[in-house]
């Protein structure tokens, strides 16, 4: 699995190149991203380095469809992103990928089960169906019988399991998370990144980290390193630890 | 996303904040209690001006010496021809479309019993006068074609009269004096009370006309016929023929103007319609402003949740909301406002205009039409105000909403 981007007959599942994000305009415009080429490959686990403001979030809000590049080509499996409708990004964004926030981003107030059931929603799922499969979902990140929860009634590990429920529950080909264990402490961090890698490993889902931190970014196969809006590194790290 | 689902959503969002919520409508329910209020009010007022109208007899009609006049309430001219009881009783006689006809003439008289005294209209009346006005004795009796004949010294006074003139006593059988007139009390009228236009209307003695033209007018004129139609749907007939009839007694020749006037009841009534719909109109306006003004709270305070829930907006964004979705959510609030508050404004405002219509003893009748418009008008408001946050909740880009602290 780890050399599955070395294979050149497999197409990309998001494919970059010379994508380019300038934001404002004039005397006061700062390039993010200056001309990025990077191909994800199904399966893979990327974790995507660098300092703050070398552009690796603006990457991955791309890859994720919240933000679209000033120039270049964006492709999820083949397709161009720059020419779909607001629409058709907002259920790309519902049924491709999962997002995984470092602040969590679970609506306040709002039940476990809830939050899980918000894509399913948008995604036009009957109420018993939703039932279920949120349901599921939680089961599967360890919070069966936590259904009705409030976030502030969780903890921050807890918050980021129904995080990464909620990111699953719509079985997605890609999870983007961005610090996922930027808020935790270390053993709750470690605890997410053992989530996140068997999900990896056992479903084989594709998965897109932001971190700043080695440690965490040690799970993953590949490195992206970014630096100044630019890529400095590509790798394999084939002793990636488990 | 399906409206069940966006409605729930919007439920909820709304009871988190239920005090929020609250006041956030509260112009909405004061303007619908407001407009169901004053168009209760005047319908209840309209309704009490038609029933004093239909208690003089919605058939009625009135003759008046005198040309054409500019309104209802205009008065003959003066110096005009008078009646005489031959033309009321030609009247009762042949016009075919009536039903009773009455001499009517009137002075202001002041009436004297022992020490105390009262001024008082007096009039001069034709027995047929009980039955057009449909208006009776409560003790003693009627005047009658006997009293006529014999110009008898006999007459029926008002309540006021007897009140103020006799004490608590029953004032049949007791002396009145008018003048240098001593008559006798025969009957006492039922009590009418006072008319929504703040008139007296038992402030008044009766005297045969044959008496009235002989001891105190010293002629034999009558000043006002009153005629009551077979039915009110005759009236048009009555009026017809009543002119046809007077223009004939009196000479008048072809091309010339009529020298009287016959008066509807129902013209009457339709001017005053009129006024108090005038009236109602203009208080329910001033209500209505107050229910615009409500949904410009609507407004504020949905501008004021948008930014506040930017990030919800961003979160939703991201796991798939289309901006339609997040349209519909915000739009749908404010119409759950608004049509909250136009449930409540409803109930409001109909024990509102109860307890105003038993306080002045208005009849009351639920209004049901004004309440479903009210009703409506703040769902429309809903939409209309909410359509400008929800726009705004729309059109916010993903990772900006998201970013927003």
């Amino acid at each position: 699995m780890s050399d599955a981007g070395q294979t050149p007959t497999r197409a990309p599942l998001l494919s970059l190149r010379g994508v380019t994000k300038v934001f404002g305009a004039g005397e006061a415009a700062f390039a993010a991203l200056k001309g990025i080429d990077l191909d994800i490959f199904p399966g893979e686990f990327v974790a995507i380095l660098g300092a703050s403001g070398s552009g690796k979030s603006t990457c991955m809000n791309i890859l994720g469809c919240l933000d679209t590049p000033t120039s270049g080509r964006y492709q999820i499996e083949g397709v161009e992103v720059g020419s779909l409708s607001e629409d058709v990004l907002a259920r790309l964004r519902n049924e491709r990928f999962g997002f995984v926030f470092q602040g969590f981003n679970l609506l306040r107030r709002t039940s476990a089960q809830e939050n899980v059931e918000l894509p399913l929603i948008y995604a036009g799922v009957s109420r018993r169906d939703r039932d279920l499969r949120a349901r599921e979902a939680l089961a599967s990140v360890g919070l069966a019988g936590r259904e009705r929860a409030l976030p502030n009634e969780l903890s921050g590990g807890q918050q980021q399991r129904v995080a990464i429920a909620r990111a699953l529950v719509n079985r997605p080909a890609v999870l983007l998370a961005d610090e996922p264990t930027g808020n935790l402490d270390s053993r709750t961090g470690r605890e997410i990144m053992a989530l996140i890698t068997q999900l990896n490993r056992e479903l084989g889902l594709t998965i897109v980290m932001v971190t700043h931190d080695r440690d965490i970014a040690a799970h993953a196969a590949r490195h992206v390193v970014f630096l100044d809006g630019e890529i400095s590194s590509d790798g394999q790290r084939p002793e990636a630890a488990a | 996303m399906r409206l069940d689902a966006t409605a729930a959503l919007a439920l909820k969002a709304l009871s988190r904040n239920k005090m929020r919520s609250l006041l956030t409508t509260l112009g909405v329910v004061i303007g619908v209690s407001s407009v169901i209020m004053m168009q209760a009010m005047g319908e209840g007022a309209t309704a009490l001006v038609s029933n004093e109208i239909s208690s003089l007899g919605s058939n009625m009609l009135i003759v008046l010496p005198g040309g054409e006049s500019k309104g209802p309430f205009g008065g003959g001219l003066r110096g005009a021809v008078p009646f005489t009881r031959g033309d009321v009783e030609a009247i009762g006689r042949e016009c075919t479309a009536v039903r009773r006809a009455a001499a009517v003439s009137s002075t202001v008289i002041r009436a004297v019993v022992g020490e105390r005294n009262r001024s008082t209209s007096l009039m001069g009346i034709t027995p047929e006068f009980f039955d057009v006005r449909g208006w009776h004795s409560a003790s003693g009796r009627d005047l009658d074609g006997e009293d006529l004949r014999q110009a008898s010294k006999a007459c029926v006074i008002g309540q006021t009269v007897a009140t103020d003139l006799y004490g608590g006593q029953d004032p049949v059988g007791a002396e009145l004096r008018l003048h240098d007139l001593s008559c006798k009390v025969v009957g006492l009228m039922a009590a009418k009370g006072v008319s929504t236009f703040g008139q007296d209307q038992d402030d008044f003695v009766l005297l045969p006309h044959t008496t009235f033209a002989r001891r105190i007018a010293g002629d034999e004129h009558v000043g006002t016929i009153m005629v009551s139609a077979v039915s009110e749907a005759r009236t048009d007939e009555a009026k017809a023929q009543i002119e046809s009839l007077l223009r004939q007694r009196r000479r008048i020749r072809g091309g010339e103007e009529d020298d009287f006037n016959v008066r509807d009841m129902r013209e009457i009534q339709r001017v005053l319609g009129t006024v108090t719909g005038v009236l109602t109109t203009l208080l329910a306006s001033v209500a209505a402003i107050s229910l615009v003004v409500g949904g410009i709270g609507i407004m504020n305070i949905m501008l004021v949740s948008v930014t506040e829930r930017t990030r919800e907006i961003g979160i939703r964004l991201a796991i798939g909301a289309q901006a339609r979705d997040i349209l519909q959510q915000f739009l749908v609030e404010a119409v759950v406002l608004a049509a909250a508050g136009g449930a409540l404004g409803v109930l409001l405002g109909v024990l509102g205009a109860l307890a105003v219509a038993e306080a002045f003893h208005l009849p009351f009748r639920v209004p049901i039409f004004a309440s479903a418009i009210a009703f409506a008008v703040s769902v429309t408001i809903g939409v209309v105000f909410g359509v400008f946050p929800a726009r705004k909740a729309a059109r916010l880009k993903p990772i900006e909403a998201l970013r927003f602290e």
